[in-house]
């Protein structure tokens, strides 16, 4: 079995790179309006979660 | 409110503890040896055990240190954080027991399967096919019982360090299932799925993201947890650890092709992964300075404590590696880096500093804590951290030396056009540093004994805390998200959802980078010259398999002036498609041999060479092969391989199968015959030996058919 027979072209595959870079910048900037709305007090509640094992 | 009691379970930590430390000093241990055994061939000890050769030796060393060590590490790592992150024991003892004495079970066939020759052939998935199978129902074991523990939680938010483990255990899966793609031929032996190009690529698709999702991601998991423990602060900015997480899992998965760079694999694809390697820097940095300024205000702990010591070299040998990497990538360092010992510092950075250090400092935090005690000499693990770091520097400095000299040798021309140096002058000139690499390897393994006897003074003079009893409230069943969250919280409270993005963000990378390849006709132009392996070559190259020749020798030469005046035409992707699996190799301790057939045709100097590699080429640091002058050819499997090999697509003729002997029989008189009238050398026709230099004979022979054409 050969896979390279399902198809024979693809074209243009020379965008790939350019979608490639597009889909990280759109989901970096996704990724930053995301954490900087999280609310203050509970990421900081979440950030302390390993060390108040002792506490409860 | 009222608070649920529950126990958390000790016992497993403290038993994959104890495994990461034994198999973390036999796997160092045979790395040393290895180590020792490329700068003096004699202790190969061919003549005795064959099975102990260095081509045997490095898969065991490397696989020890990945699966065994690390992977114990992590698994140390998970069972100790989730329980107390998530406020709850794990889901399953019986589950828990499984997973740690499956995942020795698997260590221990490894290991024996491996020196008995057993081996795919491909860089750390050399395991064969029925331990292929054993991994993935263990894995499966693991994630069953972690994801029950995170659905029966009392926290409903899920640390980040927990992300990290998740995205790991999904993206290893999907890793070890696409990689593993293989037909088995019997017990013990199968052939790649794919073949060539496709395969190489797959290959370190898989090979670069095991570094990613093995080797760092569980690891950074393990230092969100244990660095804040151990600094007694949380981390420096959780908002950075969740970008931290999410980029780098998107951008390695794109980053293989970098291993490919000069080589015949498509060039878009070798484009690809420089430009996501280069990327990978701000998440890594990202991270690394997340996990140093943690420690901000607390730097004069660091001077006493020395967990925090091995955290922080750790956390700096990850950030070393993590600018070193992407520097690889760009294609003229990688010109010099790849088939040299650079790429092996490299590793070596990752492994001893980022993977050993932190797991030694968590284990100087863990085991204490285990047994209600203190460490027994905070001074012997100053000791140890001292003594490892200098190990650290000797294994790397030699071999950066090394290959910058070995680089500088294997460019040079005299005025004349020739090339200056020999490959035996530059193998010469490099012995020295395999040594000092030898010493520096040993000094590190010194410290991991030192760790071992402090541990387990400490462990003797406390009693171990099988359970620790724990209360916290169970969890609310209405959840009222906090004003201006959006909907990290969304995500953040649903473990599911979290591994099915994980998925489709790896997933992502994966399809982008290995689809095009396998559809694209015009990214593996066919060459009509290149015809499949006889039946004699393709046992040849079973046993060139099964003897880990590509530990030390590639079969891809590069569009390089001193690498075509040296060993012949440059490849072409055509030339592998009936080489299921690909050996284009990562290193060259010894010479190139893609165009074998065509530099060195002669049977005789084979046969010679292959018995003793010092006659025909003395210097030579390669081991002799006394036993494949004994051993018979498998006939027997000429059958099922033939078979096996049309069923990939693999052009033999229908029916092929039954008459496959007699043409293995017939070329293998030609070469007995051509031995017993070049040299009056007399070795029966069905010995290994006669199958190994039929195959080394007709390495990189096709191309030149089609010049005379």
């Amino acid at each position: 079995m050969k896979f390279s027979t399902y198809l024979e072209k693809i074209a243009g595959v020379s965008i790939y790179p350019v979608v490639s870079l597009v889909m990280f910048v759109a989901f970096f900037a996704i990724v930053t309006f995301w954490i900087y709305s999280i609310d203050k007090n509970e990421i900081e509640r979440i950030g302390n979660l390993p060390l108040d094992d002792k506490k409860n | 409110m009222s608070l649920d009691k529950f126990y958390y379970d000790n016992k497993l930590p403290k038993l994959f503890a104890i495994a990461c430390i034994f198999w973390g000093a036999v796997g160092m241990l045979l790395g040393v040896i290895a180590a020792f055994q490329l700068a003096f061939p004699v202790l190969n000890f061919s003549e005795y055990f064959p099975h102990l050769a260095f081509g045997r030796l490095r898969p065991v060393h490397t696989n020890a240190v990945i699966f065994a060590f690390v992977g114990n590490g992590i698994f140390t790592g998970v069972y100790y954080a989730i329980p107390r992150l998530l406020k709850t024991p794990m889901w399953s003892k019986k589950l828990g027991n499984i997973h740690f004495w499956g995942w020795q079970f698997i260590i221990v066939c490894a290991a024996v399967s491996l020196l008995m020759g057993f081996t795919t052939g491909k860089e750390y998935a050399e395991l064969e096919w029925p331990i292929d199978i054993l991994i993935t129902l263990i894995w499966v074991v693991f994630g069953i019982n972690m994801f029950a523990t995170i659905i029966t939680r009392r926290e409903r938010h899920l640390y980040v360090a927990i992300w990290f483990f998740i995205a790991s255990w999904v993206t290893v899966a999907m890793l070890h299932i696409v990689n593993s793609f293989e037909i088995p031929v019997s017990f013990m032996k199968s052939y790649s799925w794919y073949a060539g190009v496709q395969d190489a690529l797959v290959q370190w698709w898989y090979g670069h993201n095991a570094v990613a999702f093995f080797l760092t991601t569980p690891y950074l998991g393990l230092m969100y947890y244990f660095l804040p423990k151990a600094a007694d602060r949380p981390v420096y900015s959780y908002r950075l650890s969740i970008v931290h997480f999410w980029s780098l899992i998107f951008l390695y998965i794109w980053a293989g092709p970098h291993h490919l760079l000069y080589t015949a694999l498509p060039d878009w694809a070798q484009s690809l992964g420089t430009a996501f390697s280069i990327m990978l820097i701000l998440p890594s940095w990202g991270g690394m300075l997340n996990g140093l300024f943690t420690l901000r205000g607390a730097w004069d702990k660091v001077r006493e404590d020395p967990v925090l010591k091995f955290f922080v070299v750790a956390v700096t040998c990850y950030g070393m590696s993590t600018f070193e990497g992407p520097m690889l990538s760009l294609k003229n360092v990688n010109a010099i880096s790849h088939y040299s010992d650079w790429t092996v510092a490299h590793v070596h950075i990752g492994a001893l500093g980022w993977n050993g250090f932190l797991t030694f400092g968590m284990m100087y935090w863990l085991i204490p804590k285990l047994f209600k005690t203190k460490l027994y000499s905070i001074k012997l693990a100053a000791t140890h951290f001292w003594i490892g770091t200098l190990g650290i520097l000797l294994y790397a400095i030699p071999m950066y030396w090394s290959a910058f000299r070995s680089y500088f040798m294997m460019k040079a021309f005299t005025p004349e056009g020739q090339l200056q140096y020999t490959f035996i002058d530059i193998v010469q000139t490099v012995t020295p540093f395999y040594i000092m690499r030898a010493v520096g390897g040993t000094i590190f393994l010194v410290g991991v004994i030192i760790m071992i006897y402090n541990l387990i003074k400490t462990a003797k003079q406390g009693s171990f805390l099988a359970t620790e009893e724990a209360e916290a409230p169970a969890l609310e069943k209405e959840y009222r998200a906090p004003a201006n969250s959006i909907w990290h919280s969304f995500i953040e409270r649903k473990p599911i959802l979290l591994l099915v993005l994980s998925l489709v963000v790896v997933g992502i990378g994966g399809i982008i980078e290995l689809v095009p390849t396998f559809l694209v006709k015009e990214n593996i132009p066919t060459i009509a010259s290149v015809k499949p392996y006889t039946p004699l070559e393709l046992q040849g190259r079973d046993i060139y398999i099964r003897e880990g020749c590509y530990n030390c020798h590639s079969q891809m030469i590069r569009p390089f002036r001193y690498e075509v005046k040296r060993y012949g035409e440059y490849s072409k992707a055509g030339e592998f498609v009936y080489d299921h699996p690909f050996q284009w190799g990562s290193k060259r301790t010894g010479p190139d041999l893609a165009r074998e057939g065509v530099n060195q045709p002669s049977a005789v100097w084979h046969f010679n060479h292959m018995l003793e590699p010092t006659l025909t080429s003395p210097g030579s640091v390669m081991p002799p092969y006394p036993s494949l002058y004994e051993n018979d050819i498998d006939v027997a499997s000429t059958n099922s391989k033939i078979h096996a090999m049309r069923k990939m697509g693999v052009p033999y003729p229908e029916g092929y199968e039954a008459e496959a002997n007699n043409d293995l029989m017939k070329q293998a008189e030609t070469i007995a015959n051509e031995l017993r009238e070049g040299k009056k050398i007399k070795i029966a026709s069905n010995k290994e030996i006669i199958a190994m230099i039929a195959y080394l004979k007709r390495l990189g022979t096709d191309i030149n058919l089609e010049k005379k054409q």
